[in-house]
């Protein structure tokens, strides 16, 4: 079992009237590699394993998300890791693959407000508008690689390995003052 | 900023989340151990420098993070196309007939 050894806690770190940012509580990670059946591993699972890369499933407290073409992330609550262990091993034999842990490496950043897309686009050389809403992305935040989800039409999810965490917190806390500035 | 297309993400995308992998089409020998010292250099150091169409390697590095390969002009910038690793080179001709 990993542990968490992230220098931020959870909480809100800024609140302006542009956007609000905030790390989340800790939560399980797994990382599945796999070029074996997907039906299979959904009926695992008990979702339907999504194959669009960015695509994102969610059943109760898990959620599924396709980041690359043999490599899945799952979220949920950190006392289910087990039981996706269990469920997998149980798979093994016929649908070799690797799941990995990795409760511990990431951080959730929470940005939300009516201009957190503008607040993204200051280290995101994507177009965060062509992200459909329900669905994922890894891409790259200010030189750093970061999995942002778009869970409504300003709501946000970025996921950060620790050792960048601090740095981001502090390069979105600036952004967030600098547009709330400018609509001041 | 460059566009690119990822085969595998089925997206166009900003230069920043790719990086670059060399030339393309780069094969090792079934039987390495007949190849002369000379044969050795070529495979591992000589490299074309094309002025104009060149195939080479990207990874979608902040993204999937898969290789693919691609055929840009050298000069102008311009990706004529890109495809998946593995998949046959294209034929330079039918790239030119079916772009711009």
């Amino acid at each position: 079992m990993s542990v968490s050894i992230s220098t931020l806690s959870a909480g809100v770190i800024i609140e302006t009237k542009s956007a609000r940012v905030s790390v989340a509580a800790p939560k399980g990670r797994l990382s599945l590699r796999t070029r074996g059946d997907l039906g299979v591993f959904g009926s695992a699972l008990g979702v339907e394993m999504p194959s669009k890369i960015g695509a994102c499933v969610r059943s109760g407290e898990l959620e599924v998300l396709c980041l690359g073409p043999d490599e899945w992330t799952l979220m949920l609550p950190q006392d289910q890791v087990a039981s996706i262990f269990d469920a997998l091993n149980a798979i093994y034999e016929a649908q070799p693959h690797s799941l990995t842990e990795v409760s511990a490496r990431e951080v959730t950043f929470e940005i939300e407000g009516t201009h957190a897309t503008d607040l993204l686009s200051i280290g995101c050389p994507r177009d965060i508008e062509s992200i459909p809403v329900g669905e994922a992305r890894r891409t790259v935040f200010d030189g750093v690689t970061v999995i942002l989800w778009r869970d409504a039409s300003t709501q946000f999810r970025m996921d950060v390995w620790n050792s960048f965490a601090p740095y981001l917190a502090q390069t979105l806390e600036t952004g967030c003052k600098e547009i709330a500035a400018e609509l001041a | 900023m460059l566009l690119i297309h990822c085969p595998y993400c089925d997206e166009t995308l900003p230069e920043a989340e790719f990086t670059y992998a060399g030339q393309a089409h780069v094969i090792r020998h079934p039987e390495p151990s007949s190849q002369t010292d000379q044969e050795w250099e070529e495979f591992l150091f000589i490299r074309e420098n094309v002025k104009g169409d060149h195939f080479e390697r990207w990874r979608h590095f902040h993204g999937c993070g898969r290789y693919f390969n691609a055929v840009r002009n050298t000069v102008s910038d311009k990706f004529l196309t890109t495809y998946k690793a593995g998949a046959p080179r294209p034929q330079l001709s039918d790239l030119k007939e079916g772009g711009e």
